[in-house]
């Protein structure tokens, strides 16, 4: 195996065009060395991201924020002005494993694993932030939920890789939140992950929402339905009784060790109800 | 495949190695530095017995490829204790218990290291957080976390 530790994104993409299939990015290797460990992977060459300036740095572009595809969740927690903007996202990052995990664990990793159980993924997704991915034909910017095509499996290109996430302006009285449930408080995997992302108008209506989940179904779902539930109310008792049954409904899950798919579906909806909540508390204060 | 040529720091001595790319920073420590005291207990990045920091930031050394290290500054149990003075923490695990196999142990000091140089005076519940990466499967947690908050005390006194 070969390493090596391009400081351009272009050497990365001649690298990873020249190798294919038989090269893996790495990040921060909390998903790939673990892998590497189980011989699930065997790549020929390991293509470290981290020297690369772009994919390490965390800045305001066009009123919104651009952060680096490699940037680790420590580095997301001192971030204060996005943790102010952004307070979903950046608690759906910092739930990613320990301490120890967060001093490396990227959301760029945490997107192209492609597990279903992803945490960052529902956040970003409800946040309607868009990637910005670089391969061999250059550029091209997408949403966040067009990366995950199931399981494992993403829509990348040979030679492809994600440089940033771009996060949308904020206008005033908006807010996110992120919760998930695990069977302990730490180090665990989720059983049901929600993000949801509300704009307020000035009289305190939902005028804008998104609401995703995670881990009830191949890929972090979009569920319209339940944003809908929310629009044009004040996220009363009843539209938030609206959007649970709607985020249930969306549910498309797995039995496993850790939840049924009827105890999945039933905690998808509490979920994401007591995430809307939160997240709508959040936007009335800002 | 010809190793790989690191230079780096660790415990503030200049260091270099040979290391291939499919070892760890875990593995070059212990196997080829000798510097046994980072333990291996899972290699997946559970248990927090192999923490290190780099660049003053905790990591699981398992989970970081030796190439990494390259430039890079590394802090290992081994540079705690200076000489035969144990740091604080140290000296309080022993005083109030904290070990019995000790195989955590280091993990378990890097950490509290690393948690305590940025919040001298953490309360239980950020402690408890913080430490939820390691792993102990003998002493139980209250006295490790008691000695973390004691020891963070008598560093504020002095
Ligand atoms: C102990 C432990 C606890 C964990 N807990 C959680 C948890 O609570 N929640 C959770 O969601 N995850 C958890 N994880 C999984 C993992 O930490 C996350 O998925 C993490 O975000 C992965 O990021 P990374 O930077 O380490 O990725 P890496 O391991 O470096 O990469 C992961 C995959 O993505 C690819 N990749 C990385 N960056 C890019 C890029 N920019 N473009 C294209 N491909 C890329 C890699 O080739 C690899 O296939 C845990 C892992 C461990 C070991
Ligand atoms: S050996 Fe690294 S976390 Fe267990
Ligand atoms: S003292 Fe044995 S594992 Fe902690």
């Amino acid at each position: 195996m070969r390493y090596e530790a391009p400081e351009t994104v272009d050497k990365a993409v001649a690298l990873l065009a020249s190798m294919g299939r038989k090269a893996r990015v790495l990040a921060g290797g909390t998903d790939l060395l673990v892998q590497l460990r189980a011989g699930v992977v065997e790549p020929e060459m390991m293509i470290d991201i981290k020297k690369i300036a772009e994919l390490r740095s965390i800045a305001r572009e066009a009123g919104g924020f651009r952060i680096g595809a490699a940037v680790a969740g420590a580095e997301i927690r001192e971030h204060a002005d996005l943790r102010k903007a952004w307070p979903g996202i950046c608690e759906a990052a910092n739930l990613i494993g320990s301490t120890q995990i967060q001093g490396r664990a990227s959301m760029g990793g945490n997107l192209c694993n492609a597990s279903p159980a992803a945490d960052s993924v529902p956040a970003l997704i409800a946040a309607g932030a868009k990637v910005t991915v670089v391969g061999p034909a250059g550029r091209r910017e997408v949403p966040v939920e067009s990366i995950a095509t199931g399981p494992g499996k993403t829509s990348l290109a040979d030679g492809e890789f994600v440089v940033s996430f771009l996060l949308p302006p904020r206008p005033a009285h908006a807010s996110d939140a992120y919760l998930r449930f695990i069977p302990r408080t730490e180090m665990d995997i989720a059983v049901v992950g929600a993000g949801v992302n509300v704009t307020l108008d000035a009289k305190g209506v939902v005028s804008a929402a998104r609401v995703s989940l995670g881990a009830v179904a191949p890929t972090a779902l979009v569920v319209e339905d339940a944003a809908k539930a929310l629009i044009g109310t004040k996220g009363e008792a009843a539209a938030l009784d609206a959007l649970a049954k709607a985020a249930s409904a969306a549910c498309r899950p797995i039995d496993d060790k850790r939840g049924t798919k009827e105890f999945r579906i039933q905690v998808a909806g509490v979920i994401a109800r007591r995430t809307a909540a939160k997240a709508l508390e959040r936007a009335r204060k800002v | 495949m010809s190793k790989h040529h690191v230079t780096t720091t660790i415990n503030g001595d200049p260091v270099e190695y040979l290391c291939e790319v499919e070892q760890t920073l875990l593995d070059v420590l212990r196997d080829d530095l000798l510097m046994t005291g980072s333990k291996e207990g899972c290699a997946s990045g559970d248990c927090g017995a192999c923490s290190v920091t780099i660049d003053g930031r905790l990591v699981c050394s398992c989970l970081v490829l030796g190439v990494e290290a390259e430039g890079r500054r590394i802090e290992t149990i081994e540079g705690m204790a200076k000489g035969d003075a144990l740091h604080p923490l140290q000296q309080k695990f022993l005083d109030h218990a904290a070990l019995q196999c000790g195989v955590c142990t280091p993990g378990f000091l890097v950490a509290a290291k690393s948690l305590l140089e940025r919040n001298p005076n953490p309360t239980e519940t950020e402690a408890r957080y913080w430490l939820a990466g390691n792993l102990c499967r003998c002493t139980g947690y209250d006295k490790i976390i008691r000695a973390v908050l004691d020891a963070a005390a008598e560093m504020r006194r002095s």
